[in-house]
């Protein structure tokens, strides 16, 4: 190669690699650096701090809400892995049977609800789940009302079009996490289904024909041959899933009353760490929050790969 | 189902179409729901589920439905259109500097053999276990230093370096950009910089489509960058607007119905058309990451 050429190559991957640095280093690095100190200190706005050491940490330990605030995202993250993952799961077999007609419209339309973005699908969410007249309470007062019929009639009243029963269940105010569940349910069942899908490409078609050949029942053929074929995605997507679960943030936030529900029954770790930075305006609180969310997250992923390494010992 | 028969089992029967069928309906009630609240004016909206019952076509009361909740959003009050115009700027922006940065650096990290390439390596996979909530009370404090607060640029350069997206253009170079026709191109004298731009990017095009279309619906979606850093309510996007509109006009449900749907068509329309792009996108560092 000529000199000339060596010399540029030295410095083109720089300029190749430059923008993206220059960007992530002032708009990411430094502010995960800062967020050390900052995790250490009682502000007051952005501007004003005093250093506590590791008060932070501490009064969060002692804090009631925060310890509310882990509850609940555990109960949702519950909620999205043994809910969800088995539905996305499910479907992505259904649209994997061979000669199934219209598999891409089905992809399609349930990835679908993944394009209204989370604050839209609060809007949405928090208007069917209204205790009067949202969806969903209308829609269980229908399918309850021929149950409630005989001692409606017996009372000579009029049957429809008004519900004959009106349910009221109050979603939002009372039952925030399992609302949020449902929500979540709706948009992103159909993106998970993706990756299975994806996935399930790497199940053997000839190993599956040899099993029903030697009697293998579905279940069998499912546990012997699919779920070790698809493992490594699966471990994959239930990590995405408890990582995506413990920032559940807009939601919450758009749907609930107060963004929290009544007595914090939907308070999040990340609705907590926004309120206290932005709604109490202490950002170090907020910083020691992030931080203690970072650390949990951390400790699945060391769980996942101890999982994967287990799994490709086998 | 299966009869036994091996190679010649049934199609699928009719409990797989009926529980597809029941998961179709579950996915698709709410969008119509959202779609006929939009054009229902607010006293209609208690009256019935989905379209007014009348004496119309099909027995719905056509005449009721109204336009009256897209001209109150577009006025002065609400302002969404300037709210659209703001998230499109903002989503163009971001997803093109974001798409440019990402593709550059993955190219030049497999392309390249270079001091403190292993090290890049390790930043990109280091960055991607960083959970965004971390960031968002020290990323304030800095932009409140650097004096970006309440401008566009605020909210874009946060977004315009992620690391899955250098991790996503080094898994797509190493597949798709043959080194042979990059070696020819040298030995014909092509500069590094139009190599890049002649040979890298055209390969590496799907992967560009997908990762446009990826950072464009996250920055269209975005809520609580563009929420924290924009305080002057004509900078702000549809989804900050949205919210705030909910706060509001709290109980006028077909206003808000309204303004999702205006909100959310364009991104679908958009989707519809690059699908198969985007899609193959998401799936790529799954199943080939393994």
């Amino acid at each position: 190669m000529s000199p000339a050429g060596s010399g540029l190559s030295r410095l083109t991957p720089w300029l190749l690699t430059g923008p993206f640095l220059v960007i992530f280093a002032v708009f990411t690095v430094v502010p995960l650096l800062q967020s050390i100190p900052l995790a250490m200190s009682h502000t007051f706005g952005p501007s004003a701090s005093v250093p506590v050491g590791l008060d932070n940490f501490r009064s969060a330990l002692d804090d009631p809400r925060f310890w509310t605030a882990i509850r609940n995202t555990f109960y949702f993250t519950a909620g999205s892995v043994f809910i969800q993952l088995p539905l996305a799961l499910g479907l992505a077999m259904l649209l994997n049977r061979r000669g199934l007609r219209g598999k891409a419209v089905f992809r399609l339309l349930f990835f679908s609800p993944q394009l209204v973005g989370l604050v839209f699908v609060g809007v949405i969410a928090a208007i069917a789940f209204q205790k009067q007249s949202g969806l969903i309470n209308v829609t269980l007062a229908h399918a309850v009302a021929p149950f409630h019929e005989m001692t409606v009639s017996e009372r000579g009243t009029s049957w429809f079009p008004a519900p004959a029963v009106m349910l009221g269940i109050p979603w939002l105010e009372t039952l925030a996490l399992p609302t949020l569940i449902i929500t979540a349910l709706w948009m992103y069942t159909g993106f998970n289904m993706i990756y299975f899908l994806a996935a399930l490409q790497n199940v053997s078609q000839e190993q599956i024909d040899a099993a029903v050949i030697d009697g293998a029942g579905p279940l069998s053929r499912f546990v012997n041959i699919t779920l070790p074929a698809i493992s490594p995605v699966l471990l994959f997507v239930v990590l995405l899933s408890i990582i995506g679960s413990f920032q559940l943030f807009e939601l919450p936030f758009i749907m609930l009353p107060e963004g929290v529900g009544l007595q914090d029954r939907g308070l999040t770790i990340v609705t907590y760490l926004f309120k206290s930075g932005f709604e109490a305006g202490d950002l170090g609180y907020a910083a020691a929050i992030g931080w203690m969310l970072a650390l949990l997250l951390a400790g699945f992923g060391i769980a996942q790969r101890l999982a994967g390494r287990q799994d490709s010992l086998r | 189902m299966s009869r036994g028969a091996p190679g010649q089992q049934g199609g699928p029967g009719v409990v797989t179409y009926g529980l597809l069928a029941v998961a179709s309906i579950a996915v698709v009630v709410p969008l119509l729901y959202l779609v006929a609240s939009a054009f229902k004016a607010e006293a209609d909206f208690l009256e019935s589920l989905f379209l007014p019952r009348g004496e119309g076509f099909a027995g719905i009361a056509w005449d009721r439905l109204t336009l009256s909740q897209f001209e109150k959003l577009l006025g002065d009050d609400i302002g969404l259109g300037r709210a659209m115009l703001n998230s499109l700027f903002l989503s163009s922006v971001t997803s093109i500097i974001a798409t440019l940065t990402c593709a550059a650096a993955g190219y030049a990290l497999v392309v390249y053999r270079f001091r403190g390439r292993s090290a890049l390596d390790w930043v990109v996979i280091a960055a991607l276990v960083i959970p965004p909530p971390l960031l968002i009370a020290p990323s304030y404090q800095w932009l409140y230093r650097l004096g970006l607060l309440d401008s566009y640029w605020g909210v874009i350069l946060p977004a315009a370096a992620p690391a899955f997206g250098v991790f996503l253009f080094r898994q797509a170079s190493l597949q798709s950009v043959p080194k042979s026709m990059i070696e020819a191109a040298r030995l014909d004298g092509a500069g590094e910089l139009s190599i890049f731009l002649g040979i890298g990017l055209p390969m590496l095009r799907p992967m560009v489509g997908a990762f446009l279309m990826i950072t464009f619906l996250a920055m269209w979606n975005n809520f609580i960058g563009p929420q924290i850093v924009l305080q002057t309510a004509t900078k702000q996007p549809l989804s900050v607007v949205m919210y705030l509109t909910q706060t509001s006009y709290y109980n006028d449900y077909g206003l808000m119905m309204a303004g999702t749907l205006v909100s959310v068509v364009p991104v679908v329309v958009v989707f519809l058309v690059l699908q198969r792009e985007f899609i193959s996108g998401l799936t790529a560092g799954a199943v080939k990451g393994e």
